[in-house]
């Protein structure tokens, strides 16, 4: 009855957040999927990993590999959770399909020290191409839905979303970038390039503003 | 008493200290193992039995002669490995497959307890088994595992005695039992107790048993463990060997004459006054009452991993009380999983060859036991 052996081929954001995550830490991660994060959270950095997925299949497949992991939702079941019962509160490419990103965001803040989200970033030129020239919601390898057949509700740009951090007073403390090819974009780079050139982006989030300067 | 299981007895210098305040002694407790308990007393899994149900939970019943009631679940190779697990399973207080119940001698009498034995909750239920536990001289035991009723005792055994559970594996149940659950309870206990040869609860006494009154409280029960689907799908509207209706009150459907099968096979294996204390005791359920009123103090602190697990189609114990459940243990950040699993065959589909569910708990035990093994490395 052993899980069956996975290829080892991560996605960038998940090994991303496999070097952001500290080893033997409490993670919940929301929208866990087919639980390849929380795999690769167990298998490198020994973390206590929970799970919440809305599909009951995959659901049923993570608990079979031996993943805490409970059916539910973004929206609905994250308020069941108490403040800070979690170091790491992970949403990894889900925020753009919740119904109320902003208090998905909110309860990610209060329920781990800190959030991690990652999201396609609508702003990327391939996306801005597509609309401007075909003039149709556009088809990606990230977005590869038409648009009647997407879960994705709340599409956002990287700079829509650190607006959004503002707006819920979460501090940045760490952003990064993906090009297509996988690559992180140099953090030297302007916001403006990044929310261009960047595909998807994960960040690191405290629900602590760092202070104000006048 | 049943030859074929073994059995503690719980002394009258230690009594069981019930819910209702008695105190009961002498009490017997009578079980089945299977596996081998290994030497430092870390594989065990004690698995609660659900209303009906005994200790025969994988080998063959004495009095039906059928196979054990979750061979599917547990044996070799199983799900619950008996190659490397040792599977306790004792019949419950208050039942009548070799336990002391209301059919047992009232000590003080000499005749059948009847209604003067005391009225059992589900918390005593696991206290007489934490005492076969402590026989068997197991500190915590590897998982506790349940479905319906046994689920209950599952819940129960968390909130008594979380350091001693280290998995919990609560199946098709609730943390309390439902105003509808009561009132299938109560006519199954008011067709009992309508019949004249129940005796006031006396019928032993009398070389009785109130056949016909356990029998329709059986048959109304047993439509409740299945769903409206799979009866369609077994029987629809199909008359039993008949070429046409009768017009009159012979069993002309098959619906009739299974449900009445089960009425007069299940007189032959269990006792009427069992019936209703067992029944009153799952009434009696309320895990949230005895914290407060609030469910998520049943599980504040504790360590045990749990594994939920609901059916699509249960009406009975249906999948928002099993999401109760785990909304409590979220509120306290305990380790849980929950499944709920697509199946058609209502309440019973705990019992059946589901592989969605045997793939869920055999992944769940797996993980646990590396779980342990690398935290005790």
């Amino acid at each position: 009855m052993l899980a069956p052996s996975r290829p080892a081929v991560h996605r960038v954001d998940h090994l991303l957040i496999a070097e952001m995550v500290r080893a033997g830490s409490r993670v919940l991660d929301v929208g866990c999927g087919d639980g390849a994060l929380l795999q690769l959270l167990a298998d490198t950095k020994n973390v206590d990993g929970r799970g919440i997925e809305v599909s009951r299949e995959r659901v049923n497949a993570c608990v079979a590999r031996g993943l805490s992991v409970i059916q539910g939702d973004a929206d609905r079941d994250l308020a069941d959770y108490p403040d800070a019962a979690f170091d790491y509160a992970i949403l990894s490419l889900t925020i753009q399909a919740t119904r109320y990103p902003k208090s998905v965001l909110e309860n990610l803040l209060r329920i781990g020290h800190r959030a991690i989200v990652s999201f396609p970033n609508f702003g990327h030129w391939q996306v801005r191409g597509q609309l401007l020239f075909t003039g149709r919601m556009p088809v990606t390898e990230n977005l590869p839905e038409a648009w009647y057949a997407s879960p994705n509700a709340h599409l956002c740009t990287i700079k829509d979303f650190a607006d959004l951090c503002r707006v819920t007073g979460a501090g940045v403390e760490r952003a990064v970038a993906f090009n297509l090819k996988g690559q992180k974009l140099g953090t030297w780079l302007p916001l403006t390039v990044h929310n261009f050139l960047g595909e998807k982006a994960v960040f690191m989030l405290t629900r602590h503003v760092l202070p104000h300067r006048p | 008493m049943s030859p074929s299981s073994d059995y503690i007895d719980i002394p009258d210098s230690d009594p069981l200290r019930l819910d209702c305040d008695k105190l009961l002694a002498p009490v017997r407790i009578a079980y089945k193992t299977y596996g081998t308990l290994n030497a430092d007393k870390s594989n065990a899994i004690l698995i609660c039995h659900a209303l009906t149900l005994d200790q025969y939970v994988a080998s063959e019943q004495p009095v039906t002669r059928k196979p054990g009631w979750w061979e599917a679940m547990v044996g070799p190779g199983k799900p619950i490995d008996t190659d490397r697990f040792f599977i306790i399973c004792p019949n419950i207080l208050g039942g009548c497959m070799g336990s002391t119940g209301p059919a047992s001698l009232n000590p003080n009498t000499g005749r059948p307890w009847g209604l003067e034995f005391p009225v059992i909750t589900i918390g005593d239920m696991v206290d007489a088994q934490v005492r076969l536990i402590d026989r068997l001289g197991i500190d915590q035991l590897f998982s506790v595992v349940g479905g319906s009723m046994g689920g209950m005792q599952v819940l129960e055994w968390v909130a008594r005695h979380p350091e001693r559970v280290f998995t919990a594996i609560p199946i098709a149940t609730a943390a309390w039992h439902s105003s509808q659950n009561i009132a299938f309870h109560e006519v199954g206990r008011q067709a009992v107790m309508a019949d004249p040869d129940w005796c006031q609860g006396r019928y032993l006494e009398f070389g009785k048993v109130p056949r016909n009154g356990l029998a329709v409280a059986r048959m109304a029960a047993h439509i409740t463990y299945l769903s409206e689907e799979a009866l369609h799908r077994k029987f629809g509207r199909s008359l039993q060997d008949l070429a046409a209706k009768t017009f009159s009150f012979n069993a002309d459907f098959q619906v009739e004459s299974y449900l009445r099968h089960q009425g007069s096979t299940f007189v032959d294996r269990f006792d009427a006054n069992s019936y209703l204390y067992i029944t009153r005791a799952m009434d009696y359920f309320d895990l949230a009452a005895e914290h407060g009123d609030v469910l998520a103090n049943a599980f504040r602190g504790c360590k045990t991993r749990f594994c939920v697990v609901s059916f699509t189609s249960d009406w009975l114990y249906p999948t928002r009380e099993s999401r109760e459940i785990v909304q409590a243990l979220n509120a306290v950040a305990a380790n849980v999983s929950f499944v709920e699993i697509e199946s058609d065959k209502g309440h019973d589909a705990f019992l059946l060859e589901e592989p969605e569910l045997f793939a869920a708990i055999g992944g769940f035990l797996n993980a646990a036991a590396a779980k342990r093994g690398s935290r005790r490395a």
